[in-house]
């Protein structure tokens, strides 16, 4: 085992990706247990669709990808909120909208230009190799930040997560907080996409959020356990992948999918039989 | 002195007029009852009343020391809150989020508000209980204990018995009641229910995109308005 973690650590492709893997893992699952609840589970799906007609297009003219991905990616999430919010066309509708609509855009130019080669197939499906010394440094400032706003508005999040009527109509500024939310969404995507592939970054934002919450009763453990279950599942998910060569980030899905059954099954098991964690039912 | 004063106001709800010629007044202490059929308006008064919508025409003034953001508010329950999970003290707590200014985060005084509140409406025991898991009684008190957390002056119910069964329903009423009388907090309620209305409340707003009537209750039993209504013609 430890000779296995020895090995794996020696490549510096792979220190790179551990290191900027678990930052994703553990900001994308701060922000998962917000965006699920407040239903907006698909928009990493519809932001990392968006991504992708970018980075596409980023590829066909030559212009560096992370430049061009990331205003595009957080310009959608800004716009997914407003359509949203004004009501006319409902939040999945208009994710629906938003992310058909940009990979239609990325796929024609990807054919009219350089057609489907293996940068934009890492672009779908991830790659582990994808991860230059300047996207750790970029993940070290995101994760920083991303972990320095969540605690100081923590209590902000909660409310306008709870109930965001109530935190309007006393004061507090909802409207800023959400596009907070998406901004950092946003950038959480464009980082993670490269690694987990677009199709699949958006298990990171809802896995570890809905797992946790089949057992845990109060939010401020689920925002825990969620981070603790996102980052271990990254780590569980590479260290198969290096193992047994597969997708890395198909390998960190199916992990979280296992937990996420460990935990359902949990949840059911206590409800059948409330005695077992009678003790603990209090305190998570 | 008038804590709120509405004088011609109007209100809108996408583009349509939803409400107009609104004139009254909530005087400290009061217990407001706010009634009409559904689409008479009386959600986008609520949504007027706390600053979430400026009205089209006329003013709502508020007054007697009453700080617009300082108005609790006891929201319908929302499709969110049914499986969302945190714990009483946690959504209670979360009341106290507009005496914060810019501070970060909680500290004594308002963690000891929240207890205050919780005691207050006997949901103390409660305390690190699951929301989702409580009866719908018990959340209505959370949801009411987090309200007062927010105010010291006003609270606005929307429909806070909506879903409940007749011994919780009586039993909100009551703890509605007795907390006008008990603090002098003023009450303005939404309700659907005009018996319980004649029977709590000390003055009535009737709504039907128009202001069909505002007086005391007494006076209100005998109106044309409030007769047609408490009589169940389907005519207002």
């Amino acid at each position: 085992m430890f000779e296995l973690i020895g090995e794996m650590l020696s490549y510096p492709f792979m220190t790179r990706a551990l290191f900027v893997g678990t930052i994703i893992a553990l900001c994308s699952s701060l922000l998962g247990v917000s965006l699920v609840l407040k239903r907006y589970s698909m928009i990493g799906d519809g932001l990392s669709h968006v991504g992708v007609g970018a980075l596409s297009v980023a590829a066909a003219t030559n212009l560096a990808p992370l430049a061009v991905a990331t205003p595009v990616v957080v310009l959608a999430a800004f716009l997914l909120l407003r359509i949203s919010e004004n009501g006319k066309i409902k939040g999945d509708a208009a994710i629906a909208l938003i992310s058909t609509g940009a990979l239609a855009i990325g796929v024609t130019v990807v054919s009219m230009t350089s057609g489907m080669n293996t940068d934009v197939y890492n672009y779908l499906f991830g790659s582990i190799l994808g991860m230059s010394s300047e996207d750790v440094t970029l993940s070290a400032i995101l994760s920083v930040i991303v972990l320095i706003l969540f605690i100081l508005f923590y209590n902000r999040i909660f409310a306008i997560t709870f109930d965001e009527t109530f935190a309007k109509a006393t004061g507090t500024n909802a409207g800023r907080y959400n596009m907070l939310i998406a901004l950092l969404t946003a950038l959480i995507i464009v980082l993670g996409m490269r690694m987990m592939g677009a199709l699949l970054i958006s298990s990171l934002i809802i896995f570890p959020a809905l797992t946790s919450m089949r057992l845990c009763k109060r939010f401020k453990t689920v925002i825990i356990n969620s981070a603790v279950i996102s980052v271990l599942c990254m780590w569980a998910g590479m260290t198969l992948s290096y193992v047994y060569a597969t997708p890395t980030g198909a390998s960190i899905v199916l992990c979280n999918i296992v937990m996420f059954i460990a935990y359902w099954i949990a949840g059911l098991v206590r409800k059948a039989l409330p005695g077992v964690f009678a003790g603990s039912k209090n305190r998570i | 002195m008038n804590l709120i004063t509405c004088t011609d106001t109007a209100f809108a709800y996408d583009g349509n007029l939803a409400v107009e010629n609104l004139n009254f007044v909530v005087e400290n202490g009061d217990y407001l009852c706010i009634v009409g059929e559904n689409g008479a308006g009386k959600s986008t008064l609520i949504k007027g009343l706390l600053n979430l919508k400026k009205p089209t025409e006329g003013t709502v003034r508020t007054g007697d020391g009453l700080v617009p953001n300082e108005i609790g508010y006891l929201p319908q329950q929302t499709e969110v809150q049914k499986d969302f999970p945190a714990s009483v003290y946690e959504v209670v707590l979360s009341g106290c989020l507009n005496s914060l200014g810019r501070k970060p985060f909680y500290t004594k005084k308002e963690q000891n508000r929240a207890l205050q509140n919780m005691e207050r409406l006997g949901i103390g025991a409660l305390r690190n209980k699951c929301y989702r898991e409580l009866s719908g009684g018990q959340q209505r008190r959370v949801l009411l204990a987090r309200a007062l957390c927010a105010t010291k002056k006003l609270l606005l119910l929307d429909e806070p018995t909506a879903g409940l069964d007749p011994v919780a329903t009586q039993e909100l009423y009551g703890l509605i009641k007795s907390l006008n009388e008990t603090t002098g907090i003023t009450i303005i309620m939404v309700s659907h229910d005009i018996r319980a209305a004649i029977t709590y409340a000390k003055h009535i707003l009737h709504l039907h995109t128009t202001q069909v009537f505002f007086g005391t209750v007494e006076q209100y039993l005998h109106s044309s308005a409030g007769r047609r209504f408490l009589g169940g013609g389907p005519d207002v």
